[in-house]
């Protein structure tokens, strides 16, 4: 039973940062644009956020500032893909390069030189931040970022199947050329997903260094944002399939962490290989049963159809 | 200005401009973060090539970004994103190292059985990649990236077991050293040696304050070679063809999956060739723990980038790199600016070599503006209305 | 002519360039009210580059637009639709995974407070005008489980939807069956009677005497005038676009059939998503004799040619090739049993655009000793092979061998792609779409070629979505609906009606 409770709150501790860039890659992609930079705005995230709680003091601010700070590095895959017309893949590559070392430069720079912040002021508990401590049940006293990202999930959701932007926004990523003749700017409809997916992508990286752990670390975001892209494929591009994926993956990463834990002969390394593994196994099980949609990855240059 | 005009548009004026923009960032960034960029750039050549021992150690650093970005600029003319040079580099260290400890053969078997082993993990994980592309449809790039976290636990978990792991320490036992390939590495250190090497200074230090191996040389070989495997044989025919156009290529008889497979493999052979000629060249040999990515898969892909995924032209653009990155460590401890100003500067690079449309759009704004002059030009000239 | 409100449209010196290209030189257009006015012109010569700028998608360098008399300066989708013009693009514009109503709707949605849609009303909306023009469709349906010509309706509609009195179709009728395109010609005058202004963009000579008042027409980017259709007929009107007396008429001899070089049995083949598009279809082409699969878009001859390919596994039935089965091997063993296919989709399946021409040339037998021995590429035996090709078969430019193939016309592509499959010398050559796109001269070009290789004594299948060809070209005229063969004829002993009524299941089987 403990251990129940345990995995469950761990699951839902683990697979926050994930629902929160995988919606950013569903947002993205939901409009035409393959984002593999999520990895990178999610680092940029958790730098600023970490940076921010230790000047202001006020993680509530921080995890805006990580929001932003995404979103200024999604503009420049923006303006890649959508004005430039740019090989999206290697522009997201190019921002999977740059925020790591823009990372630990900000990082250094703050804090005289070191690869880590100091221990920053974390965001709090949903029931406060004693409620039942000592005991098992304290597991289920989730963070709040991990309310606040099944929010924005139906947020995105509501939005992108209930009201007129939404629509557009399919539109746009299904049929580009259809959307334009219908008087719908196809660049500025990409240009706002993109740069709110790097917010999404942002807030991701701040509940991982002011919510799970209290500091940026050189390996807090390691691999998080492309383990969110597999569980847009995995979700097949809706929210909810998307949060049912990290949820899985945040599962597996509980598994580790118990199973790591306990007197297990599973050595440690081979335990934390787990999520990567299983992102492998489940897109053999279901990539070619998920449709991405029609213009993902497809620059939109007018004229062209 | 014609000049000019023409120049823009050939292929490598965007790969220099690039190169500029990437100075004028990290100048930027520097001067913003309250470093002298002047100073920190002049720290940066005089770590580059300040002595020939910094000239030695660049060359030495470059064999791997070198190998890495051959293999990724390979795959990328066959269409495919191999962006899991890292992963295949450390699957060749851990099997080179696995190798070498264990067998104890003289220098003319174990040296081949050792890169052999290497090159081998390379080419099995790339080929896994491949296939899990070919036979699923699963993107390369999301594979890759998992495989690179499962290697880096692999690697961490076989220097720690008890079969390889150097007591007292954070790496594996070092291989046998008949299986070194630095040069004269066992006559240098003699008495005779630095005797010998005493008049001629230069020499001196580039090869006993270094590891000075043969692998650039291998290197330059290879990346030649898949050149011409690409641009000159009927398999590199086949395989472009496929990166250009896969259904044509099937429909043409060509068997796409097998070919995606096999530029896979050969991809990741030549990102494990990296990865062994590492433990053989450099010293300690042996594989250590790994807190995070080494960066020669990724470096690898930033030469890929800047030689216009051309294998020959990886060979300057590895060369630039690792005098960017070793010179770079100069900079934080001569200025003090965190030496991560480079990975901005690479980062930087790589994402303008991205839009190779900017350059484009320089030289036909240029044009017009010059058409735009002669037509004023024309429009001047009395009686040209009629 | 005086620019008045007589006219919907008028369109006045109007000047286009793409780069060094002159796409418009100086074009006029006068659309009277209430009329269908067709713009008649071929393959690239201009039409629907002019009818994107009196839509806003592109701007004129030069000229001027009027509608209803008064300037317009058209600059977005947006002002057009403003000003009352839609458009029905060929390809249409259609979300294949929305329902008609979200593609009506879309962009000028119908919201509740805080843009949240209200899709019932907006369902109302939309079967409202449905039935105002007697459309009869399914808002409900999504778009890709319905029928193209209902597709075509939804694009009307949504045009309809936006208050448009001037409608815009390009090339309504290039994929609709016979029927479907009398209910068309309907529908346009309908609306017409009701107060709109239709143009139609073709180069089908035909439809323009039965549906259009007056005719404009354009030949490469230039104004060649306008005429009353009333006071026109086939001949002139041909002979004004392309500019030359053209024979419409495909000259052959007499066929001499052989023997059965490809036979086929109760072949049935399931597309992607497992729904059996190919049944039980039997199919015999001798050698020396060309068989026209006439039909129209997607009753099997995509997976039928595919079956044939070996690119897609048949679900049952057999694949003969001078005896021997093929089906369910590889594309490389059909290949080798001598059959050569000319795609239908050059771009996607026919070449690799950025290598070069002579790269392209030799896409299927680069692995024979002829182009170097052993793992080597000998690319000097490959410039002189595709040398005699660009030669023999007038590919342009002459000397083209080492440019990359994506710089070539798309008439030129096609040159090269079936002088590659008659280089070697099939027995049975697959001919699918092969004039899509092309100009006339070009056409002639391909049609010549596949007697020519007819008379050598190769059996030739041509499947093709255009009924006049498959009726001038073929010896033998078959006709496939819903996977199946409906009917057999020789040339000359079926009328396009009969053909007409077979292609759109109206057949007594």
């Amino acid at each position: 039973m403990d251990s129940i409770i345990l995995l469950v709150g761990i699951t839902l501790m683990y697979s926050t940062p994930l629902i929160f860039g995988a919606l950013g890659g569903v947002v993205s992609e939901r409009s035409g644009v393959t984002n593999i930079g999520i990895e990178g705005m999610m680092v940029i995230g958790a730098v600023s956020a970490a940076i921010a709680s230790y000047f202001t003091g006020n993680p509530w601010i921080a995890f805006l500032v990580a929001g932003l700070a995404g979103g200024l590095v999604a503009t420049l895959h923006a303006v890649a893909s959508v004005s430039f017309a740019a090989d999206q893949t290697v522009s997201g590559v190019a921002i999977n390069l740059l925020a790591p070392g823009l990372a630990l430069f900000l990082c250094r720079n703050f804090f005289d030189g070191a690869a880590m912040s100091p221990i920053v002021t974390k965001l709090p508990k949903v029931l406060g931040d004693s409620w039942m401590a000592g005991t098992v049940w304290s597991n289920l006293n989730v963070n709040v970022t991990t309310v606040m990202a099944l929010l924005l999930t139906l947020g995105v959701w509501f939005v992108l199947y209930r009201t007129k932007w939404g629509l557009r926004v399919r539109a746009v990523g299904e049929h580009p050329a259809a959307a334009d003749t219908l008087g719908i700017n196809v660049y500025k409809v990409r240009y706002i997903c993109v740069i709110l997916s790097g917010v999404f992508a942002g807030f991701g990286g701040a509940s991982m260094t002011i919510a799970i752990i209290s500091q940026f670390t050189q390996t807090a975001i390691s691999g998080h944002g492309f383990i969110a892209m597999a569980a847009v494929i995995f979700g097949k591009w809706t929210p909810w399939g998307a949060y049912g994926a990290c949820m899985l993956f945040g599962a597996t990463q509980a598994l580790t962490v118990l199973l790591g834990g306990g007197a297990t002969v599973i050595p440690s390394q081979i335990l934390a290989m787990l999520p990567y593994a299983m992102t492998i196994i489940v897109l053999i099980l279901f990539v070619g049963k998920s449709v991405a949609p029609k213009a993902d990855g497809v620059p939109y240059i007018k004229g062209s159809r | 200005m014609n000049a000019v005009i023409k120049f823009l548009k050939k292929p490598i004026a965007s790969s220099l401009l690039a190169i500029l923009v990437g100075f004028i960032v990290a100048a930027v960034v520097l001067a913003v973060a309250g470093y002298d960029p002047i100073g920190s750039f002049a720290a940066l050549f005089q770590g580059a090539l300040g002595k020939p021992k910094y000239i030695a150690n660049v060359i030495i650093k470059a064999t791997p970004i070198l190998l890495t970005g051959v293999g990724v600029a390979f795959a990328f003319q066959t269409g495919l994103f191999n962006i899991g040079a890292e992963g295949q580099y450390i699957a060749a260290t851990i099997l080179s190292s696995i190798v070498g400890i264990t067998l104890d053969l003289p220098a003319v078997l174990e040296i081949p059985l050792v890169i052999l082993a290497g090159v081998a993990g390379g080419a099995a994980l790339g080929a896994f990649i491949g296939f899990l592309k070919a036979r699923f449809g699963i993107h390369e790039v999301i594979t890759s990236i998992m495989t690179n976290w499962i290697m880096l636990y692999l690697c961490n978990f076989v220097v720690m077991s008890d079969a390889f792991h150097k007591p007292n320490s954070t790496s594996a036992l070092p291989i046998h050293s008949s299986g070194y390939i630095t040069i004269l590495h066992e006559w240098k250190t003699t008495d005779a040696a630095v005797d010998a090497l005493a008049g001629v200074p230069w020499l001196r230090e580039a090869l006993l304050k270094t590891d000075l191996n043969a692998g650039f040389i291998i290197a330059v070989l290879v990346a030649v070679a898949e050149s011409i495997l690409l641009a000159r044989t009927k398999l590199g025919y086949e395989l472009r063809a496929v990166g250009y156009n896969k259904d044509a290529a099937l429909f043409a008889g060509i068997p796409v999956n097998r070919s995606i497979v096999l530029c896979m493999l050969i991809s990741g052979a030549v990102c494990g060739l990296a990865g062994a000629l590492n433990i053989t060249g450099i010293a300690p040999h042996t594989i250590t723990l790994l807190a995070a990515q080494e960066g020669y898969g990724f470096n690898g892909l930033s030469v890929a980038f800047i030689a216009g995924c051309s294998c020959v032209g990886c060979i300057p653009a590895s060369l630039l790199f690792s005098g960017l990155i070793y010179g770079g460590m100069s900079v934080q401890q001569v200025m003090g600016a965190p030496s991560d100003i480079i990975n901005i500067m690479i980062g930087t690079i790589v994402f303008f070599i991205a839009l190779p449309a900017v350059t484009r759009r320089i030289a036909e704004w240029l044009e017009r503006r010059q058409e735009a002059k002669a037509a004023a030009g024309d429009a001047a000239l009395p009686g040209k209305e009629a | 002519m005086e620019v008045s409100s007589e006219y919907a449209v008028q369109m006045h010196g109007i000047l286009k360039k793409f780069g060094a290209f002159t796409a418009l030189d100086h074009v006029d257009l006068d659309v009277k009210r209430q009329t269908v006015h067709a713009i008649l012109g071929e393959n690239g010569a201009g039409k629907t580059t002019l009818m994107n700028i009196l839509y806003g998608l592109y701007q004129a360098d030069e000229g001027g637009v009027f509608i209803n008399g008064e300037e317009a300066q058209i600059t977005s989708p947006t002002e057009a639709i403003r000003r009352g013009i839609g458009m029905v693009h060929q390809h249409f514009m259609l979300v294949e995974n929305f329902t008609v109503t979200e593609n009506i709707i879309l962009g000028d949605e119908v919201c509740g407070a805080a843009g949240v849609l209200d899709m019932k009303k907006a369902r109302e909306e939309v079967l409202a005008i449905s039935q105002e023009y007697g459309f009869d469709v399914d808002p409900d349906a999504r778009i890709e489980d319905i029928s193209v010509g209902m597709q075509q309706r939804v694009e009307i509609l949504k045009a309809l939807y936006r208050g448009a009195e001037i409608l815009i179709l390009d090339e309504p009728t290039a994929v609709l069956t016979p029927p479907e395109i009398e209910k068309l010609i309907e529908i346009m005058h309908d609306l017409t009677s009701k107060g709109k202004t239709i143009i139609i963009i073709t180069h089908k000579l035909k439809e323009i005497l039965e549906s259009a008042d007056e005719c404009s027409i354009i030949r490469r980017g230039v104004y060649m005038g306008k005429v009353d259709v009333k006071e026109s007929n086939e001949t002139d009107l041909a002979s004004r676009m392309v500019g030359r007396n053209v024979n419409l008429k495909v000259e052959k001899t007499k066929a001499h059939p052989g023997e059965v070089l490809l036979s086929i049995r109760r072949l049935t083949v399931a597309d992607e998503r497992g729904i059996d598009q190919v049944r039980e279809l039997d199919l015999d082409v001798r050698s020396g004799e060309i068989v026209g699969l006439a039909g129209i878009d997607g009753n099997g001859q995509q997976e039928l040619v595919d079956a044939i390919c070996s690119l897609i596994k048949v679900k049952a039935g057999r694949i003969m090739v001078g005896g021997h089965e093929v089906q369910n091997t590889t594309p490389r063993n059909v290949f080798e049993h001598a059959v050569a296919t000319i795609p239908s989709d050059r771009h996607r399946w026919g070449l690799v655009l950025p290598m070069m021409v002579e790269e392209n040339t030799v896409l299927e037998r680069h692995g024979e000793d002829l182009f170097g021995k052993g793992i080597m590429l000998d690319y000097d035996k490959l410039h002189e092979y595709t040398h005699t090709l660009v030669e023999r078969f007038d590919i342009r430019p002459s000397g083209c061998e080492q440019e990359r193939m994506s710089g070539l016309s798309g008439g030129n592509q096609q040159k090269a792609i079936i002088a590659r499959q008659v280089s070697y010398v099939p027995d049975i050559l697959i001919a699918f779409q092969p004039t899509r796109g092309l100009d006339v001269g070009a056409i002639e070009f391909v049609h010549k070629t596949l007697i020519a290789e007819r008379d050598r004594g190769a059996a030739i299948l041509l499947i093709s979505y255009e009924l006049d060809e498959v009726m001038d070209v073929s010896d033998t005229i078959d006709v496939i609906y819903h996977g199946k063969i409906v009917g057999s004829f020789e040339q000359g002993t079926v009328d396009e009606k009969e053909l007409g009524l077979l292609m759109a299941g109206g057949g007594s089987q």
